[in-house]
């Protein structure tokens, strides 16, 4: 039931998203004495834009300088090290290879190869086609030579978001999820933002990082007019037993209007094969379609034939944010006094993510806003043990610790209950919430012999009634009746 | 970390490890029985329709009473049983090869049980939406039936009210009953093959007698509804393709996927057991064991059957020959076996012309009054008349010591097994 007599949360800096750029930003300014809060329309952090995408932190060649996203790409590549450090997330530098197929391809790669020495990309060699089977036995045999670029990574999205908010939240930030930005004004040099559920919050700042709804959340604030247009992405995930796993990211040599369909090791080790790249008008159309999917198989194996449609264990699809010319809108707001504008972070949107936090908070000093460092901001996260990552011995010793790490609740990924019931403790309180945190659900049988034990949990942990477990907020409840 | 030993390790108390354990306890071995879930039985206690037992017991019984039946065996056993015990890991030591297996449990911690045998067990899994790649939005709803199975008659919830089913597989036949006793409606089966992929008593039972119409050659081609199923799009099959000016859409809430079953195999890929493509179980000989020297295979990790009965009888021979192994008792000799015309498979892959035994098999093809023959090395020696044949509905031979007595059997010999 909605409130209209709730207390309204006072901040000095209102970020609105709680994707990749939102989360980052937030915990960029948990370091400062300021007030912030994170707001987001859904019911979890990161189940937008940042919820489906490659996962991949970009080699540094793709784009130009001149590019704001490249700048930033550069940059926040380089502050992944010590982010995985603090933040305890699943990341690995396995490296990128670009597959050209012909001459014609070649010489493209030679072009990427000079963008990447301008750019810095550390590492980046040319390869000929020996040097590419010997780095990557599972290629096409029509590859003619490529690129490396050994920077190159991949990464959860989700799950680097929910460290990054963790440790915003552990630094004081304050994350109001449901919270969807219906109204907004401005007075005593202060915006009040009004919820669809009737809360409000005030603050000084106003950070715009609402992905596909940057345009509406622009324009509620009375700043720049402009339009995000949804571009879908269609993948297949397939099992970690498949052959067709390679050990680095594979591209092929891009096209004008995106990076191509990509064959990626996920950082968990199952395999991603695609994104296609579709305008669409829904934003929220996260349908997957018959002949948008026969096109990932057949362009994954131009690059490695062994890849198999018997692997397949789901398909998903994501949207990018796509804005007017395809560069980043960071910036000051020329009409919205104290707005700063996120906008059209589409790829490399997760790669500059930690950079965007920070250039973020510049524009924010720029802006007026002042930043004393706090003296007790902690970077670290406590580490959260999987007992799939560990040996016998140091599970047995969990186990001795807490006896719900003993129970096996997810068998295709081995997640433990321990697990789940600390993502349910953390809030991630639907079905897709303890999936994205845990991977309980996300293995080759798909939640089919641990979903009613998840639901069972949820309700344990929560006291929720049957009624109330959903798959992914309000609408997604997964049971009917009861006998 | 707590370590055990026994003679034989049976992984999974579904109906095949309880009639395999039963049958190592009954020959004076030692063994172990590890469950993951917290009762025994498997997947038999959810499903509480008759039709289980004809063959084992001569009588009719529901799955939770024929589990009982074979829980009762070992429970007077000396089988030790570990519930709520998975196990993540099987190995063989390289330096005695004991088979070592890690087992997660809440109570033990980490068990490291080593054995001289081991049997797996472990069942299989449903194929899911991402297996058949069902187009569409990812909406709440959509569930596979043994997992609805599962949500009604144990934990007492109705996943939802207008229920369409994919695939004629037997636990969609019986879910399609079974949700129209709970008050739901259920709109339609849709099989994508020509034929039901169900036993056909359950065809009648379930669908017939509710008035549940099957569509065969039919897909569901796309799943519609943004938060919660809303609608799906049935398409008539045209050639193999999906004829889109012959689709109509069926307004329904519920989802349900019977769309196959596949043996649980990835613990016995680590242990480096090859697994046959046809069956995506292990490749075993005569005597049940795999490539990995003292590790057997039995039941529906190693195929899928029709029935649950015949996991039993398949898993008791598969718990003598484990014993056999442990003292020694090996074959003299093995012949092959081969898949031939109209036969998808055949298990096991070898027969032991000195002790022959019961063989399975699919068709590929369906006939009335079809014919079975048996060739040795292309010389035909046994022929079977056999009224029905599908490949929905599993076969079987009985190899007989007095049939085997009079071939003339070399050291290469091969038995072709086809259908027409």
């Amino acid at each position: 039931m909605a409130s209209t007599d709730r207390s309204t949360a006072r901040a000095d800096v209102a970020i609105i998203g709680a994707g990749l750029s939102g989360s980052c930003i937030a915990r960029q300014l948990s370091a400062y004495e300021l007030d912030t809060v994170l707001l987001e329309k859904e019911c979890d952090v990161s189940l937008g834009v940042s919820r489906a995408n490659s996962g991949i932190v970009h080699g540094g060649f793709h784009h130009n300088l001149k590019y704001l996203k490249s700048r930033l790409e550069i940059r926040g590549n380089l502050m992944y090290d010590r982010l995985q450090r603090e933040l305890d997330f699943p990341f690995k530098r396995c490296g990128i290879l670009v597959v050209a197929l012909n001459d014609e391809e070649m010489k493209y790669i030679d072009h990427l190869y000079t963008q990447g020495l301008e750019n810095g990309a550390i590492g980046i060699e040319m390869c000929s086609r020996e040097r590419m089977f010997e780095l990557e036995p599972k290629l096409n045999s029509d590859c003619v030579g490529g690129l490396h670029a050994p920077g190159g990574g991949v990464l959860e999205p989700y799950r680097f978001v929910f460290s990054v908010v963790e440790s915003a939240k552990k630094n004081g930030v304050e994350v109001l999820t449901k919270f969807e930005v219906e109204r907004a004004e401005r007075a005593n040099e202060h915006y009040t933002i009004h919820a669809a559920d009737g809360r409000t919050v005030e603050a000084r700042y106003v950070v715009n990082a609402a992905g596909l709804y940057a345009d509406r959340v622009s324009s509620i604030f009375g700043a720049e007019e402009f339009t995000i247009t949804p571009r879908k992405g269609e993948y297949y995930l397939l099992d970690r037993a498949t052959q067709a796993g390679p050990q680095r990211v594979l591209f092929p040599v891009p096209t004008k209007v995106s990076k191509g369909m990509l064959v990626i090791p996920t950082v968990e080790g199952t395999v991603l094969i695609g994104p296609t790249a579709e305008e669409i008008e829904d934003k929220e159309d996260l349908s997957t379609n018959a002949d948008q999917l026969a096109q990932i198989l057949d362009q994954a194996r131009k690059m490695v034939p062994k890849v198999s449609q018997t692997d397949v264990i789901t398909a998903f699809s994501g949207l990018r944010p796509a804005s007017g010319d395809g560069d980043f809108y960071i910036d000051i707001s020329k009409k919205a006094p104290n707005f700063i504008q996120v906008a059209g972070i589409q790829s490399p949107g997760l790669t500059a993510a930690p950079a965007i936090g920070e250039y973020v908070k510049d524009l924010l000093k720029k802006a007026g806003c002042s930043l004393s460092e706090k003296s007790d901001y902690d970077p670290f996260i406590s580490k959260l043990p999987r007992i799939r990552d560990v040996s016998p011995y140091e599970a047995d010793a969990l186990v001795a610790s807490n006896p719900a790490y003993g129970n096996v609740v997810c068998r295709c990924e081995e997640i433990s209950e321990a697990e789940i019931v600390e993502a349910i403790k953390r809030g991630h309180a639907t079905l897709d919430g303890v999936k994205y945190f845990t991977r309980a659900g996300m293995g080759r049988c798909q939640g089919g012999f641990c979903s009613y034990k998840i639901m069972k949990l949820l309700m344990r942990e929560t006291g929720m009634s049957y009624r109330e477990i959903q798959k992914r907020g309000a609408g997604t409840e997964l049971l009917q009746d009861a006998l | 970390m707590k370590e055990l030993h026994y003679d034989v390790l049976v992984i999974g108390a579904g109906a095949g490890g309880l009639a395999a354990a039963a049958e190592v306890a009954k020959h004076d071995a030692t063994c172990a029985l590890v469950e993951r879930e917290s009762h025994l039985g498997g997947i038999l206690i959810q499903c509480i329709h008759n039709g289980f037992g004809l063959e084992e017991y001569k009588e009719e019984l529901t799955g939770p009473e024929f589990a009982e039946r074979l829980a009762v065996e070992v429970r007077n056993s000396a089988v030790d049983v570990y519930t709520d015990t998975t196990v993540t890991q099987l190995e063989t030591d390289t330096d005695d090869g004991l088979k070592i297996a890690y087992c997660f449990s809440a109570v033990y911690g980490v068990i490291r049980i080593s054995a001289r045998a081991v049997v797996l067990a472990m069942g299989c899994r449903e194929r899911n939406r991402g297996n058949i790649r069902t187009p569409g939005t990812r909406p709440a709803g959509v569930y596979t039936a043994g997992l609805a199975q599962r949500l009604v008659n144990i934990e007492g919830y109705i996943p939802g009210k207008d229920v369409v089913i994919v695939g004629s597989g037997d636990i969609g036949l019986i879910m399609a009953r079974r949700m129209t006793w709970v008050g739901a409606t259920v709109h339609a089966v849709i099989e994508i093959q020509p034929y039901p992929s169900g036993l056909t008593r359950n065809i009648v039972q379930c669908l017939n007698d509710f008035d549940i119409p099957l569509y065969l050659s039919h897909v569901v081609s796309r799943i519609e509804g943004r938060d919660r199923v809303e609608k799906v799009r049935v398409s008539p099959l045209d050639n193999g393709i999906p004829d889109e000016d012959n689709s109509f859409d069926i307004p329904c809430d519920t989802l349900l996927l019977s769309v196959g079953l596949v043996p649980e195999n990835e613990l016995s890929k680590e242990a480096g057991v090859d697994i046959n493509p046809q069956t995506n179980g292990a490749l075993v000989d005569s005597t049940m064991m795999t490539s990995v020297d003292g590790v057997f295979s039995c039941g529906n990790v190693l195929h899928v059957h029709d029935l649950a009965d015949w996991v039993a009888e398949e898993a008791r021979r598969t718990g003598r020959y484990a014993v056999q192994y442990l003292r020694n008792k090996r074959p003299n000799r093995q012949v092959r076996i081969k898949a031939g015309a109209n036969v998808r498979y055949i298990n096991p892959t070898m027969f032991d012309p000195d002790n022959p035994d019961k063989l399975y098999f699919r068709s590929l093809i369906v006939k009335n009054q079809a014919k079975l023959h048996l060739k040795l090395d292309h010389n035909p020696v046994k022929e079977v008349k056999m009224s029905h044949i599908q490949p929905s509905e599993m076969l079987h031979v009985n190899l007989k010591p007095k049939d085997v007595a009079s071939w003339n059997i070399m050291k290469d010999s091969v038995l072709e097994v086809s259908v027409e």
